[in-house]
């Protein structure tokens, strides 16, 4: 059996669960193994209605009062007792952060590894090959796993959920989760959103943004100098808001703002995939990076070999006559 | 409180990386090691709450790999603050969390952590578990991706990062492991007389019998395919800065 485990978001599916079905449906049929879709806890009946068109032998629910929020404690061990029941050769999810924060217990738990923010899939073998990146984006590695269970997580836009097959379930069933009070260690209060504040950055038709190979916020007015010579907002990785250079709401990426500008121009930036995610949906992208391996290349229109602190001042001045 | 960090050394981000003969890891002689990120991040936190606690808290760096890489990260740990040091000598290149989990909790249980702390993903491998799984083999609860952390009524508050702008803050009772998201605070340099006075602090090596069994393993290290038809802009500044200004002039018109 494959099992997909949906994830609830404030009342819907989660994008990338739709992505991990997506990926489900392929793995069912190129290994012949039945789809199994598991929507477990918090809002677990209406996940369910929701996926009720989704093409799959069976869709099941598994619902607690005391998971009726998400804590790690509790999926965790429900999951757990999922797949000891139903011994699932994969169990599926998107590598969304609830999934960094309970499936890691969940393998350690059943000693059963967990192949995590997989890019594609092989099936040129016996078993699946998982490619991921490692060193950053730098390189990306075949991965083989071993074990009567697998654990595997999708990086967003992995699948994409415009593949799904449609055609509903087979069967629907409930499956019981034993919890007790006590398994709950953690409490976790309501989730929030910090006051917005400071630019909106998904109107901006041009972008310039900055990343660590700016090296010190005293050059900073290079880039600075630069948007306002083209007249475009200014925007950063993570770092940079990290060291307090620019403020927050400056920064692009899965923790950040997603932009889609006619022009994204990256100075410094290495292109690691929590900074992609919230620039890649732009017209063009022009790089700056003086690596000329740099991963930001690999979604660029325009790559741009060469050292930031001479091309940057350089282009303004040139721009400004 | 006992509070253990565990700090990786991974490569340099100006570091060349490339695929050495074996297919299944990097050439690690052309490659500076420095400390994982976000673990620089859990370093300073662990440090800022023995500050505030003022008390006998001891805050413990733990390292694992082989020594040429890992020594100097243990240095700057204890240079920066940290009481002692755990050096778990691993000549293996392991890849799989689980088992990296193992040899972590069964060389730290007799430590009885009260808290650990990991970053929450490391630069290399990018597995982005094994705090987790630690904290699961252990016993200890867990959360990830700590944006903020109080002490309270003899418990831990996390802040934690979920997506897109949004957080949530969790209670932990102790023993806790949590991993924590770069940004959390700033880091400190150490000082010259804390860089003076880490040769004189405590460092525990421990030898690894075995790397255990894996069960997921890297077959084939290998460069990521370019997605779109990339044009490659190379040269002397000048020539780079006429072909920029081309294509924003003439073929994007933006400016
Ligand atoms: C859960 C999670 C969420 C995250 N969220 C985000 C997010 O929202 N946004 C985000 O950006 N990151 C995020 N990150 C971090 C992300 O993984 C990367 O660490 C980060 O994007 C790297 O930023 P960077 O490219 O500026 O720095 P680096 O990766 O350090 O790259 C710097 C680049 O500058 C180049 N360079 C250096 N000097 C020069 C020069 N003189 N001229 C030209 N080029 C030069 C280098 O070759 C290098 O490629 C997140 C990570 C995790 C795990
Ligand atoms: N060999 C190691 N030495 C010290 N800390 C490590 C090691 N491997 C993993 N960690 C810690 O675990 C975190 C997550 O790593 P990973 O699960 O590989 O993404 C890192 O940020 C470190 O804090």
């Amino acid at each position: 059996m494959i099992l997909v485990v949906l994830e609830n978001q404030r009342g819907n599916i989660h994008a990338f669960s739709k992505e991990a079905v997506v990926a489900g449906q392929q793995l069912s049929e190129k290994l012949g193994l039945d789809l199994s879709i598991l929507c477990l806890g918090e809002n677990a009946s209406s996940l369910r209605e929701q996926a009720s068109d989704y093409s799959a032998k069976n869709l099941i629910l598994a619902q607690h009062d005391l998971i009726n929020s998400y804590s790690a404690d509790g999926y965790s061990k429900a999951l757990a007792q999922v797949i000891s029941e139903l011994s699932p050769k994969y169990v599926l999810m998107g590598h969304s952060y609830m999934v960094r924060d309970f499936l890691p217990r969940v393998s350690a738990k059943l000693d059963i590894p967990f192949v995590s923010d997989i890019i594609t899939v092989d099936y040129n073998s016996d078993s699946p090959i998982f490619s991921r990146q490692v060193f950053n984006a730098k390189l990306a590695t075949k991965v083989e796993a071993t074990s009567d269970t697998v654990l595997l997580s999708f990086q967003s836009a992995a699948f994409s959920s415009d593949g799904m097959q449609i055609g509903g379930s087979e069967n629907q069933s409930d499956f019981s989760v034993n919890l007790e009070a006590s398994d709950i260690k953690s409490q976790s209060e309501a989730e929030f959103q910090e006051s917005a504040s400071g630019v909106d950055l998904t109107t901006a038709e041009l972008i310039v943004s900055v990343g660590r190979g700016i090296e010190s916020q005293d050059n900073l007015p290079l880039v600075e100098s630069l948007a306002s010579a083209m007249g475009a907002e200014i925007a950063s990785s993570r770092p940079v808001v990290d060291m307090g250079w620019l403020p927050p709401y400056r920064q692009i990426g899965s923790s950040g703002q997603a932009v889609s500008p006619k022009l994204y121009l990256s100075v410094g930036i290495s292109g690691a995939i929590q900074h992609v995610v919230g620039m890649k949906g732009s017209k063009t992208i022009m790089a700056i990076n003086k690596d000329e391996d740099a991963p930001i290349f690999e979604i660029a229109d325009y790559a741009v070999i060469g050292d930031l602190m001479e091309i940057v001042p350089k282009l303004t001045e040139e721009i400004q006559k | 409180m006992k509070i253990a960090v565990l700090t990786k050394a991974i490569p340099s981000y100006e570091s060349s990386i490339r695929v050495d003969s074996s297919g299944s890891w990097i050439d690690e002689s052309v490659v500076n090691f420095v400390v994982n990120e976000s673990d620089s991040y859990a370093l300073e936190e662990a440090l800022q709450i023995k500050e505030k606690l003022n008390d006998d808290t001891e805050v413990v760096v733990v390292i694992m790999g082989n020594e040429n890489n890992t020594s100097k990260v243990l240095k700057d740990g204890l240079a920066k603050g940290a009481d002692r040091g755990i050096f778990i000598n691993n000549e293996n290149i392991d890849t799989d969390p689980l088992s990296i989990a193992k040899l972590f909790s069964e060389n730290l249980k007799e430590e009885s952590f009260d808290l650990i702390f990991s970053g929450l993903q490391s630069d290399d491998l990018g597995s982005g578990q094994t705090g987790v799984l630690i904290g699961e083999l252990l016993g200890m609860s867990t959360a990830t991706l700590g944006i903020e952390t109080k002490m309270e009524d003899g418990n831990i508050k996390v802040k934690r990062e979920l997506e897109s702008g949004w957080f949530q803050w969790v209670t932990l009772p102790f023993p806790a492991s949590i991993s924590i998201q770069s940004g959390i605070n700033e880091p400190r340099y150490p000082s010259l007389k804390g860089i003076m006075g880490a040769k004189r602090k405590d460092v525990k090596s421990l030898n690894i019998s075995s790397s255990g069994d894996n069960k997921q393993k890297f077959i084939e290290l290998f460069i990521p395919k370019t997605e779109k038809v990339t044009e490659r802009i190379t040269g002397d500044v000048d020539s780079i800065v006429a072909r920029m200004l081309d294509i924003l002039k003439n073929t994007l018109k933006v400016i």
